[in-house]
């Protein structure tokens, strides 16, 4: 055990008018997540430290939060590689519920803009609707997201302008877009091309150095633009993934 | 608050935005220095005389190397576009691209600053 050192944002909306920035001093493991140390923190130091966690193992989107300047999972980040005092705040461009606690209404309302589930007008075949390796491949990446909220909130464009529909509900749209047996490009690609669609994005990368998916988000979001461009050529209403 | 630690992809975008605003800026400008030939040719060579002071020589190469900046970094961006496998390898054609940039502002300085300081 080691003593891990923590400077973390705290906000109360009931009580304090502005953030303000709270020092911890914890015992933990250096091979320990920060996760752990804010556990820790949590059930030694100071109960009323809120934050959101589930799984605790990087696969269910929740705890993601600002840590030494960039959106990580806190579940997935070890404190031997850290600098300290490890500092924590909550996702940027979201208003802050409590401590880290984010209000992702907005965020999820993106997500669902973006119609994420399958939209096909022929009747289901008898069995699968099948796909080939190779179409499967065309989305692969992009299916891994988590929506966790990392990739939106480390976006200048959107700390700018809250109305950008942000990276990861372009992440979601990539993944049924660039799908074979998907034929809802036309509904997408109307909400995509939006002036909060995806042409506020600037190439600046931070959402692809932040995905703890490894996601390729930025290529993710040109291969919409083109999808796009192509679809403006055409005009027509032909299957995005063929 | 503290800054967000983004990395190349975020100084990139900076100064291309820097570079961008600044040669707009100077654009506006340029034509308005321009425009003052309407007034008569005392005036328009009064002022574009400045542009042979030493400060604007200077700053000149600096006005270069925000275009020439700009120009690299815009085509980078446009070749993710054409081809979005490169996107991987955003980091290195970022270098490639610096390298670029300090082979053309060598030579460019010199023969810009030449005529300012030297015989
Ligand atoms: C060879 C010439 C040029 C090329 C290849 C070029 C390329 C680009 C590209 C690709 C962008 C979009 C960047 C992005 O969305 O991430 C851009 C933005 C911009 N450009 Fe240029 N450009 C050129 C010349 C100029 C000139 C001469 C000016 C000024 C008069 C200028 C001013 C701007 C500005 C203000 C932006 C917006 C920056 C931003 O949104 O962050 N550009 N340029
Ligand atoms: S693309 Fe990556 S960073 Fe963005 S929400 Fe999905 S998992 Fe999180
Ligand atoms: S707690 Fe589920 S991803 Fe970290």
């Amino acid at each position: 055990m080691a003593h891990v050192r923590l400077k973390i944002q705290r906000f109360n909306p009931e009580m304090d008018s502005a953030p303000q920035w709270r020092e911890y001093t914890v015992e933990a493991e250096p091979t320990d997540r920060v996760l752990d140390a804010l556990h820790a923190v949590k059930w030694h130091h100071d109960g009323s430290l809120a934050f959101r966690r589930s799984c605790a193992h990087g696969v269910c989107g929740s705890d993601a939060m600002m840590i030494n300047g960039k959106n990580r999972l806190a579940c997935k980040l070890l404190i031997k590689d850290l600098k300290q005092p490890i500092v924590v705040e909550p996702m940027r461009g979201f208003a802050v519920v409590k401590d880290l606690i984010v209000d992702q209404t907005k965020f999820f309302e993106k997500y669902r803009s973006v119609k994420p589930y399958l939209i096909a007008e022929e009747p289901p075949p008898a069995t699968e609707r099948l796909q080939s390796p190779k179409q499967q491949e065309r989305f692969e990446d992009t299916t891994k997201c988590i929506l966790c909220g990392a990739c939106t909130t480390s976006c200048p464009s959107f700390w700018a302008n809250g109305e950008y529909v942000g990276p990861a509900a372009i992440v979601q749209a990539h993944r049924f877009l660039f799908d074979s047996r998907d034929q809802g490009a036309e509904e997408r690609l109307e909400v995509l091309n939006k002036a909060s669609g995806v042409w506020r994005c600037r190439t600046i990368f931070n959402c692809t150095d932040a995905c703890p998916r490894g996601i390729n988000v930025t290529k993710a979001i040109v291969e919409v633009q083109n999808l796009l461009v192509a679809h403006a050529k055409q005009g027509s209403t032909t299957d995005a993934a063929q | 608050m503290s800054r967000y630690r983004g990395g190349i992809g975020q100084w990139s975008w900076m100064f291309h935005r820097i570079t961008g605003v600044g040669v707009l800026v100077f654009l506006c400008l340029h034509i308005l220095d321009t425009f003052l030939i309407v007034l008569g040719p005392e005036h328009y060579n009064a002022i574009i005389a400045w542009y042979r002071h030493p400060v604007f020589r200077v700053s000149e190469v600096g006005l270069f190397a925000c275009v020439l900046y700009h120009s690299l970094n815009g085509v980078r961006i446009i070749l993710f576009e054409a081809w979005t496998g490169l996107v991987r390898w955003h980091r290195q054609m970022f270098y490639v691209q610096m390298a670029i940039f300090a082979v053309c502002m060598l030579p460019v300085t010199y023969l810009m600053l030449r005529p300012v300081f030297g015989r």
